[in-house]
């Protein structure tokens, strides 16, 4: 299981991608994961067409929930938010690339989750984690 | 550890627990360090629930056939064990539920409902675990009443200062503590607790959780009102755990889930309810988990209650100091009694990462705020790694722990 900590985990985990707020902004929502009381806060800056110039987050948490923001947040830059809104569950767990035990997943679903409820709200990422379920 | 004067064969009691036998991978044995979560099981309790449904199941108080007899005879049989475990003075103050948690919403919502208003106090404390905080919030906001929170002094006790002065200076109806506790592993004087807020006026429930399992506990010389804990960090089954009340109180509070086997006669105009312990006990029962639970107390009371607490002293204390021998590792809780819990951070990991490296090596610990994050907010931590022991835990167990804990920290350097 150290499997967990190869080297693209450690190396975004101790190197964060886009860390620190953007201020002003055009995209704000902070979120936290109720089992283990990790923390992310993301912020984002659009340009005229909708399309993410910029991402700047902070959290506290574990390598995971951590290394998984700083890698979302670098394929962010350059997606419409209207895309970004559409990604699933499976998009973020390929970006780490190797299995998860249950618990851990929703440490790396932190990212996406704050992504999700911050554009549409809490009921549609329940909508999202019950369909992945299934 | 050089020559430790353990007061039985850990390796024989070892033996008795089916799931400590495994190899978490091959050539890994398994550690279990996270008892204060849940304990394991030995094979006297598993078997007897196996052979219950095997040989003797049917509803309990309803049947004169043979089989609903032996159900209720075993079931009514656990009642006593447990009633001579906890010194209670009757059978009919034992009163089995799913466990902690359900035993103080049982209290906050019989008692409390018919008691509390505004005005009242009800005090507990800052290292609660959320059983003990959030069922008395619920009500609160209901019904009215303030909730307050003894605050800790900085070696992980309770403020016992601020305790005396708020039970003069307010009207407190009732104190609600945790005996042990989860994280810090501090032991509260709950005796000396229980007669101070007696002297108030105010009546005193002691959540038993994590201390029932580990150490003698006699509800008459604490003199508590209420005791709730959990069969399943005590070699019992998921499923059942005990409120016991002082049997007046009982008797008039009002009952709380309505049913069958709760009542003594139901007419369509309304019911009238049955007597202790059943007016608390409405539908049929977790029949094979108390009889676990039963069967569980034997084990424990077999090797003795004190034994298991100087057994698992000793273990502690040596964990406890092989922690601090690590360079980055800060254990909370320095009280002088002290549990089976050392709850600890690893500078430069977050305690997620530091479980999920210790199971690599075959080592299970728990990680994040346990139950009690008011209490790791006043700790300024967002989580901590924990490690927890009972009765079958070795000084070679501890020492995995700090091996595998090196090996992290390299990992992570
Ligand atoms: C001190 C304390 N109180 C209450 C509980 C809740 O016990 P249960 O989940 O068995 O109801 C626990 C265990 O998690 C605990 O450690």
């Amino acid at each position: 299981m150290y499997d967990m900590y190869r080297e693209n985990i450690l190396d975004h985990a101790k190197h964060m991608r886009n860390h620190g707020l953007l201020d002003p902004n055009d995209f704000d929502h902070e979120e936290h994961n109720p089992l283990c009381g990790d923390t992310l806060h993301l912020t984002l800056r659009l340009d005229a067409d909708g399309i993410i110039r910029e991402v700047g987050w902070e959290g506290s948490g574990c390598a995971i929930s951590q290394a998984s923001a700083s890698m979302l947040g670098e394929r962010l830059i350059g997606m419409s938010l209207a895309d970004a809104k559409a990604l699933n569950r499976q998009y973020v767990l390929d970006l780490i690339g190797f299995p998860l035990t249950m618990n851990r997943v929703k440490c790396a679903l932190l990212s996406l989750k704050t992504l999700v409820v911050g554009a549409y709200g809490h009921e549609h990422w329940i909508t999202i984690e019950d369909r992945d379920e299934a | 550890m050089t020559d430790p004067i353990f007061p039985y064969d850990i390796a024989t009691v070892r033996a008795d627990f089916p799931v400590l036998h495994q190899e978490h991978h091959p050539g890994t044995p398994l550690v279990f360090l996270d008892n204060a979560a849940s304990s394991q099981k030995p094979a006297a309790v598993i078997d007897a629930m196996s052979t219950y449904y095997r040989q003797s199941h049917a509803n309990v108080h309803r049947g004169i056939h043979k089989l609903s007899e032996e159900a209720t005879a075993a079931y009514e049989g656990a009642r006593k064990k447990v009633q001579r475990f906890i010194h209670a003075a009757s059978p009919r103050e034992i009163i089995f539920t799913r466990g902690t948690t359900e035993s103080i919403n049982l209290v906050a919502q019989t008692w409390g409902r018919a008691t509390l208003g505004p005005g009242d106090v009800v005090l507990a404390t800052v290292m609660e675990h959320h059983a003990n905080i959030v069922p008395w919030q619920m009500l609160a906001q209901e019904k009215g009443f303030s909730l307050q929170y003894v605050p800790l002094l900085p070696d992980g006790t309770l403020n016992l200062e601020v305790y005396r002065r708020w039970l003069h200076e307010l009207p407190v109806k009732l104190v609600t503590v945790m005996h042990g506790s989860n994280v810090l592993g501090t032991v509260n004087p709950v005796a000396h607790m229980a007669r101070l807020a007696h002297e108030a006026g105010a009546l005193i429930l002691v959540d038993g959780a994590q201390s029932v399992p580990h150490m003698p506990v006699d509800v008459q010389a604490l003199d508590c009102d209420f005791l709730a804990f959990s069969g399943h960090k005590m070699a019992a089954p998921t499923g059942v755990g005990v409120l016991y009340g002082k049997r007046a109180l009982l008797e008039a509070m009002p009952p709380w889930m309505g049913g069958g086997d709760m009542i003594s006669r139901v007419t369509l105009a309304g019911s009238t309810w049955n007597e202790l312990p059943y007016k608390f006990e409405a539908g049929t029962p977790a029949i094979a988990e108390v009889i676990g639970l039963g069967v569980a107390v034997d084990y424990l009371s077999a090797l003795g209650m004190e034994n298991i607490h100087r057994q698992e002293q000793l273990i502690t204390r040596y964990a406890l100091e092989r922690l601090s021998e690590i360079p980055g590792v800060t254990v909370y809780g320095q009280a002088e009694q002290r549990g089976a819990v050392a709850a600890f951070t690893v500078d430069g990991i977050h305690a997620h990462d530091v479980a999920q490296m210790l199971d690599a090596d075959g080592i299970a610990v728990r990680a994040g705020h346990h139950c009690a994050m008011p209490l790791h907010d006043l700790l300024s931590l967002p989580a901590t790694a924990r490690a927890s022991f009972y009765l079958y835990n070795t000084p070679a167990e501890v020492d995995a722990l700090v091996t595998a804990l090196y090996r992290a920290k390299q990992a992570f350097a």
